[in-house]
């Protein structure tokens, strides 16, 4: 039998859920053992088996000097590098801290904030080296998670869609909770989810970022219409994927 | 005034007969779904009985918004159409059409999965929709490659018309000559007549199914007075378009402006989001998506409802043909309104106003036509 490919997981600044997504396919997850080496997957096995590896999962975002030089690290002993999470691929929630001054922060919450050596930012791993691939989602979705590995395994583009949240929504049948004055992301938001909240009757919190053709300024207008403000509209867009450029550039137009 | 003449009397029956005739339908073995209740709004479900369906409710539509309202009495079909179109029975939005396994000695072998015996009752299904199952019949049921699943599907299924008594705000089925009154793709067809205070209902029959099904339900030969009462009902309701949309030489219009300012002007309202094409119940487009599992010895394909406004729609080698908004949203409303017309001979539009009240920011096909009319020869092709 010819050598599993090795595949390893990686952290950085992050919760741990997108990885922990792994753990969770439960159904698939001896599936996976059986068709990839677990080398390095500190979370699940404290085993590590040295690098290169053939299939790099990368979780977090770039926020320490520290990690800006690993990732490099990370990236010379990857074949294959797949970024999960919206930490990873928009730079997460702790990317608020790109809008305002992180010293502030510091000084705000650490009683001794002269150990503290963070970057001014949280960025996007795709910013800091070449990505073969991007998961989104906060968290991803693991039925994706299983998709994008059994893709690579077979040498084949993941099927992923990246068109909205609405598609989704509507084939699983739910009402449009915008139309019935909902304020809602789902227009503008990536698919993965399954339209998880309007299936709630909730509006889409944009979980998943930006869709592939986001028009941002038309949803805006609409929220607007339905009685939102500019705060609410840039609370709404400032979340996990609040660095993500469609969403980070209209948040930044409702200052008011 | 549109007027409307009864080729028969037909019959009456009432609400008890209506509830009977859901019973003798689920009897026959058939699926009856029709409108109900849900999430604040009237989607089509699977319903028992009378007491299942919308009683004293109606809606208000306009554009990118719908919202339910109490009516001053207890009609049963006193409303427009919904969220949801039959086309989610016909034609489900996301079906596996094969799956294949790589046995141990290396031959593959192919499954098609067993279609659900499901034969379906559809009750309270309107004009426009009647004609909109007629438009999609055209691309999954005719032509050199028949969807036999839909063929099959669409064959069985008993077709319980209800003529519409209450256009909603954004119908225009009388600009596109498919409504407000039923005139043929039924089995069965009700007018509610509400003034006498409980819902009585004439009955057509438009089937020898229809027929069969009416003989086991009990009901009376409608009165003169009754038959006419239900075609003031039909011209009422053709007097109440919300919408109109002039059709007169509109392939020529929209095939003759293709570079006309204002699709760059819809593109800036519009989020191409698709919820146009996945409410419209003549949009047929779907895409196939091939996985293989984790093992590499079992893979499917599965059809999902696709979009005209998605990249991945008109991706070829190089990237997507459409690639700005103002292409997409060309691209279907093109179709739609003209090009469908060549492709297969009637519009793609039955008027039903569905894109325009589930638009969530409004998008008024009829409103863009009418732009693109006052400046007509503003954007012919060069």
């Amino acid at each position: 039998m010819a050598p599993r490919p090795k595949l390893a997981v990686w952290k950085f600044a992050s919760c741990d859920g997108c990885q922990l997504s792994l753990l969770d396919c439960e159904d698939e997850l001896l599936a996976v053992a059986g068709a990839v080496e677990i080398a390095n997957f500190p979370e699940a096995s404290s085993a590590v088996v040295e690098g290169p590896y053939d299939l790099s999962l990368v979780e977090g975002s770039i926020t320490t000097p520290h990690d800006a030089e690993r990732i490099l690290a990370v990236r010379a002993q990857s074949k294959f590098l797949v970024t999960i999470g919206a930490c990873a691929t928009a730079g997460g929630i702790q990317a608020l801290r790109n809008f305002a001054d992180v010293k502030d922060f510091i000084a705000a919450v650490y009683a001794s904030p002269q150990f503290i050596d963070t970057l001014a930012t949280s960025t996007a791993i795709s910013a800091h080296i070449p990505v073969d691939y991007e998961l989104h989602g906060c968290p991803i979705n693991k039925v994706h998670l299983v998709e994008v590995v059994s893709a690579y395994l077979m040498g084949r583009k993941p099927a992923v869609a990246a068109h909205s949240v609405c598609i989704e929504c509507k084939q699983r049948g739910n009402v449009c909770v915008m139309v019935q004055g909902t304020p809602c992301l789902g227009p503008v938001t990536h698919a993965g989810c399954g339209a998880i909240c309007p299936a709630y009757r909730r509006g889409c919190y944009g979980c998943y970022g930006p869709m592939e053709t986001p028009n941002m300024p038309a949803l805006t207008r609409e929220w607007r219409e339905l009685g939102a403000d500019g705060r609410d509209i840039q609370r709404a867009l400032r979340s996990f994927n609040a660095w993500a450029e469609p969403f980070r550039q209209e948040s930044a137009a409702h200052d008011d | 005034m549109q007027a409307f003449k009864a080729e028969t009397p037909g019959f009456v029956t009432d609400t008890a007969g209506l509830q009977c005739l859901f019973d003798v339908l689920a009897d026959e073995g058939y699926r009856v779904v029709g409108p109900t209740l849900r999430d604040d709004a009237i989607v089509y479900g699977d319903i028992d009985g009378v007491t299942d369906l919308p009683s004293g409710w109606t809606d208000r539509q306009a554009p990118g918004r719908y919202a339910l309202e109490r009516r001053q009495d207890n009609a049963l079909f006193g409303y427009a159409v919904g969220p949801h179109s039959w086309k989610k029975f016909l034609f489900p939005p996301i079906e596996t059409l094969w799956s294949a396994h790589r046995g141990a000695d290396g031959a593959m072998s192919v499954t098609v999965p067993e279609r659900p015996a499901d034969k379906f009752a559809f009750v309270g299904v309107r004009s426009c929709e009647i004609h909109a199952m007629a438009v999609q019949d055209k691309v999954f049921g005719e032509g050199a490659y028949v969807d036999a699943a839909y063929a099959a599907r669409r064959s069985d299924a008993f077709i319980v018309a209800v003529n519409c008594a209450e256009p909603g705000g954004t119908c225009f089925c009388v600009s596109m000559e498919t409504g407000p009154r039923a005139a043929e793709g039924f089995d069965l067809a009700l007018t509610e007549l509400i003034d006498a205070g409980e819902p009585m209902f004439l009955v057509e029959t438009g089937s020898e199914a229809g027929r069969r099904i009416l003989e086991q339900v009990p009901h009376a030969a409608a009165t003169a007075a009754q038959a006419e009462a239900a075609m003031t009902v039909s011209e009422r309701a053709a007097a109440q378009m919300g919408r109109s949309l002039d059709t007169s030489g509109i392939k020529e219009l929209l095939q003759s402006n293709p570079e006309h300012s204002r699709w760059d002007d819809v593109a800036a309202r519009c989020l191409s989001c698709a919820n146009c094409t996945m409410v419209c119940p003549t949009c047929f487009c779907s895409t196939v998506e091939d996985h293989s599992d984790l093992t590499g010895q079992n893979a499917e394909r599965v059809r999902k409802w696709d979009s005209c406004f998605t990249m991945d729609f008109s991706y070829i080698h190089g990237g997507s043909v459409r690639a700005s908004g103002s292409a997409r949203y060309r691209q279907w409303m093109t179709h739609k309104l003209a090009n469908w017309i060549d492709q297969f001979g009637t519009s793609g539009c039955v008027g039903c106003g569905r894109c325009v009240t589930w638009c969530p920011v409004g998008i008024d096909l009829t409103e863009e036509v009418a732009a693109i009319r006052a400046v007509p020869d503003e954007g012919r092709s060069r």
